[in-house]
């Protein structure tokens, strides 16, 4: 289990990296967003699958799946969503401003 | 303790001027400032009989004891002398700006940057831990920055004070570097420690020859030796008595007193002999020729300061050998050379700060200090006159003037040097006195110009913008004290020798403390020996020269004469910014892609070549859980959709895709034991694309990429290798546990925290700061949107951010 989702983690990465190398503003959020994925089930992974219970105690005794890398994500995912949101927002306010979503024609003031 | 305080004394009355300076808004503010020096300066010359008595003072602050720096400061004989200097010129310095310097200039800032110069001057001489030493150092080169440049909408003076900042910051750093190297060689900061310890030193260590050459480059930079000295004539852009003060009497001496101090350590060998002797008596000579052919009195008088310091720093060079020669009448000629120098420094000191008073006199009364235009002053200000008389007569060498000792003498160490065989090399041997004694030719030449081309001749009124009169009285002061010093150390010059300068022999002569005629007896008329014909050769050729002036004078137009370092310096400047420009211009290219290409080609590096540095590629599948049908197809969905989302036609349909991803997830926290996270993932999903879906309303379709094939090929590349190798790391780690998990820890979460979820507890418990600051996040990215989405830039503001 552990390696097939590595190897999901890999093709995710290469997917995220792909896009966020583009010119395009929405497919540079788009990638960070894949990128967030990628790295939740990496976090998840390194914790172990599978290992044991959920992580609610119910009884006396029991084994459970390891619960830190959980609330890592649990962390992860509302802050990806905060920068995706954030993220959008700026392309929309540069593309009210400038009327270009096209990266390369963003380039600075000539000034600086 | 009292030396402790005293350095700090400066800095302590330098935070009031501002303050003081808003109540108290005329010149006479300068009387406050003005009490700081003159109280220093009693408090040590209290001190001096009992350092002449061969005590020393020490005294240390713990500071950082670990790193072997602390707070020492030493009062010894070497130490007295440039505090004397420091607290009593400053006193006629400041004394001579509340004349100089009209009402409307910032004076608050000019005294706060003087003050804090003194003390950074008190604390180079005082300190004893050659780490504070240099800190003390930078901060004379920072305020002598801040002096320099103090009429900063002057361009000159812009430029000259960042031409002396970058020079003598430079060689300060290099100086840095010696001192470490020093410390590696002797396990000590402290100066009284290293020398101490000098004897057990290994000299043929490269160690200690670099740390040698490296802060004689802080000493040569700092007291404008040749090829450093460019910076000096620049420097006369600062008002006159701060050229009077750091750039003639103090600042510039720090390099000397470094030579002097180091001289029991670095003394008596070869390499810092001919190299102090050498500089020294090159500088000598390229000042007082260059001196020659200024208009501009000042900047005469900056060539005339870079020659009498290569006179000082040559006679510290020849002294330098005293330390290892054990033949005694040797021994006594290499002293007594080291004991001219630090005379000279003294006498120095009196005269030349006389003639910066005078020309700063001329340049307040008449407006102008080119040579060109003066002339006949003597009938109208015969005051100023007879001072630029007694210190331009001084500075030639002249009788009845403190010059003509120390000149006298240094002639002698060069003819003495001569008849050794010491200096082995022959030729070297008759260069030094010849080159000695034209450079004295040239000295006598410009001493002559001062006074004669300005204060006899015509009176040239009409090519002056102001009617030439004496100054007011308080400005004449300061200048008349100095010239009676000339006077009086000429006739009295062994109270000097046996209160001032014995205890700065033994300072720098530790182990020749016991030496009888350490400290010669100074006197006027020797009968007539070499040294007095050597005089009497200079007024007579000086005079010729200076009679004929005109019609060598096109020898400075030569071809090599007009080469010059300046011009260097320039061009080696502006092309490293040009340069540096350039080189940043080529990869800082704006691009975003760049920049992500920079970051992931190093990442791809760093662990391409951190795996083959351990060269270990273990991979251990073998605790693997087991994987069931529906897992792999919602993997092999997850990937296809993935893949997918790279060909999108559509952008809704890449959105789509990315839902698919995201809802693929959650079912995927499902299976793997994870309801919170399934659930959390499912409501931000839905909430992600909606915001998606909302945004394209507002943005364009997108459009085929018009990237370049090779371009894609390159991004494909990148992509596929940061993929590949975050894959194998991953499978790395999972096979190779290195520690044991800590999160049974939190299995007790019903006991610790009171929750049945652990995960919950973890969050709201355990790391419930992590969620705080979580929240702040979110808190700060909810601003951001409301801010780029409500806020409209105004008008003006937009202009002003395209300027």
């Amino acid at each position: 289990m552990e390696t097939l989702i590595t190897l999901l983690v890999g093709v995710l990465v290469t997917i995220a990296v792909y896009l966020l190398l583009s010119k395009n503003m929405i497919r540079v959020i788009l990638g960070t967003a894949i990128l967030s994925h990628a790295i939740h089930l990496l976090i998840l992974t390194m914790g172990g699958l599978k290992k044991g219970g959920v992580p609610l105690i119910q009884g006396e005794s029991g084994s459970y799946t390891d619960a830190l890398p959980q609330a890592l994500i649990l962390t992860a995912i509302v802050i990806s969503f905060a920068v995706t949101a954030f993220l959008l927002v700026l392309a929309y306010r540069t593309y009210k401003e400038t009327g270009s979503d096209n990266l390369d024609a963003l380039r600075g003031v000539n000034d600086e | 303790m009292i030396v402790l305080l005293a350095i700090f004394f400066p800095f302590f009355m330098a935070f009031f001027v501002p303050f003081l300076y808003k109540r108290i808004h005329s010149k006479h503010i300068g009387w406050f400032v003005l009490l700081v020096p003159i109280l220093l300066f009693i408090l040590l010359a209290s001190f001096v009989p009992s350092v002449a008595g061969g005590a020393h003072y020490t005294y240390t602050v713990q500071w950082i004891d670990s790193a072997g720096i602390n707070f020492t400061t030493n009062l010894d004989g070497l130490s007295m002398i440039f505090g004397l200097l420091i607290t009593g010129v400053g006193s006629l310095v400041i004394l001579y700006s509340i004349y100089y310097l009209s009402e409307r200039e910032a004076l608050g800032r000019f005294y706060v940057y003087l003050l804090m110069f003194m003390g950074a001057m008190l604390g180079v001489v005082f300190s004893d831990n050659v780490m504070v030493l240099y800190v003390f150092w930078e901060l004379t080169s920072i305020s002598s920055f801040l002096l320099i440049a103090f009429w900063y909408h002057r361009k000159q003076s812009r430029y000259g004070a960042k031409k002396s900042m970058l020079i003598t910051v430079s060689g300060g750093v290099a100086m840095l570097a010696g001192f470490l190297m020093l410390h590696t060689l002797t396990g000590t900061f402290s100066l009284r420690e290293i020398v101490d310890e000098v004897g057990n030193l290994d000299k043929t260590d490269p160690l200690f020859y670099m740390a040698m050459i490296l802060i004689l480059l802080g000493a040569f930079t700092k007291s404008a030796q040749f090829p450093f000295h460019i910076w000096l004539p620049d420097a006369m852009e600062a008002p006159t008595p701060v050229s009077a003060y750091l750039h003639s009497a103090t600042m510039v001496k720090a390099g000397i007193y470094l030579v002097a101090r180091f001289t029991p350590i670095f003394g008596g060998e070869t390499v810092w002999f001919y190299s102090v002797t050498c500089v020294g008596i090159f500088t000598l000579f390229w000042g007082s020729f260059n001196a020659v052919r200024q208009t501009d009195l000042k900047a005469l008088l900056a060539y005339s300061t870079i020659s009498q310091l290569g006179l000082i720093m040559s006679l510290l060079g020849i002294g330098s050998m005293a330390v290892s020669d054990s033949n005694e009448s040797n021994v006594l000629i290499f002293t007594a050379a080291t004991f001219a120098g630090l005379f000279h420094l003294i006498n120095h000191s009196t005269f030349k700060g006389a003639l910066f008073m005078v020309v700063g006199i001329v340049d307040h009364e008449l407006g102008t200090r080119d040579i060109r235009r003066l002339g006949g002053l003597m009938s109208f200000m015969p005051l100023t006159f007879t001072v630029a008389l007694i210190g331009s007569f001084s500075m030639a060498g002249l009788p009845p003037f403190n010059g003509f000792l120390s000149k006298e003498m240094f002639f002698e160490a060069v003819v003495q040097l001569s008849r050794l065989d010491l200096v082995s090399n022959g030729a070297l041997r008759i260069l030094i006195p010849v080159v000695a004694w034209v450079a004295s030719v040239f000295t006598f030449i410009y001493s002559m110009i001062i006074v004669f081309k300005t204060f006899l001749g015509m009176p040239q009124s009409e090519r002056v913008d102001k009617e030439a009169h004496e100054p007011p009285i308080g400005m004449l002061v300061a200048p008349f004290v100095l010239s009676f010093l000339v006077i009086g150390i000429f006739i009295f010059p062994n109270g000097i020798g046996r209160y001032l300068l014995t205890p700065a022999m033994t300072a720098v002569f530790p182990m020749h403390r016991d030496l009888k005629g350490l400290v010669p007896h100074i006197s006027a008329w020797h009968g007539v020996n070499p040294q007095l014909l050597m005089t009497v050769g200079v007024i007579v050729a000086g005079s010729l020269l200076y009679i004929s002036l005109k019609k060598w004078k096109k020898v400075y137009a030569l071809g090599p004469l007009r080469w010059n370092l300046d011009s260097i310096y320039n061009f080696v400047l502006t092309k490293t910014e040009s340069g540096s420009n350039m080189l940043t211009g080529r990869y800082m290219t704006g691009y975003l892609r760049d920049y992500f290409v920079y970051i992931f080609s190093f990442f791809i590096a760093v662990a391409v070549g951190g795996l083959f540095w351990i060269g270990n590629l273990e991979i251990d599948l073998s605790k693997d859980a087991a994987v069931t049908v529906n897992e792999y197809i919602i993997i092999a969905v997850m990937m296809l959709a993935g893949l997918s989302i790279l060909v999108a036609k559509s952008r809704k349909t890449a959105i789509l895709l990315n839902g698919v991803l995201g809802y693929s997830i959650a079912i995927l926290f499902v299976v793997l034991r994870a309801p919170d996270l399934a659930l959390t993932q499912i409501v931000v999903e839905t909430v992600t694309t909606v915001l998606f879906l909302l945004c394209f309303y507002f943005l364009p379709e997108w459009k085929r990429e018009d990237t370049k094939r090779s371009t894609k090929l390159v991004n494909g590349f990148i992509a596929v290798a940061v993929g590949s190798i975050v894959t194998i790391l991953a499978l790395m780690v999972q096979g190779n546990k290195l520690f044991t998990s800590i999160s049974f820890y939190f299995e007790d979460a019903y006991r610790l925290a009171g929750g049945k979820n652990i995960v919950n507890t973890i969050l709201g418990d355990f790391r419930a700061f992590d969620t705080m600051l979580e929240v702040v996040v979110l808190f700060i990215a909810g601003i951001g949107v409301f801010s780029l989405i409500k806020l409209k830039a105004k008008k003006g503001e937009k202009d002003i951010g395209n300027q």
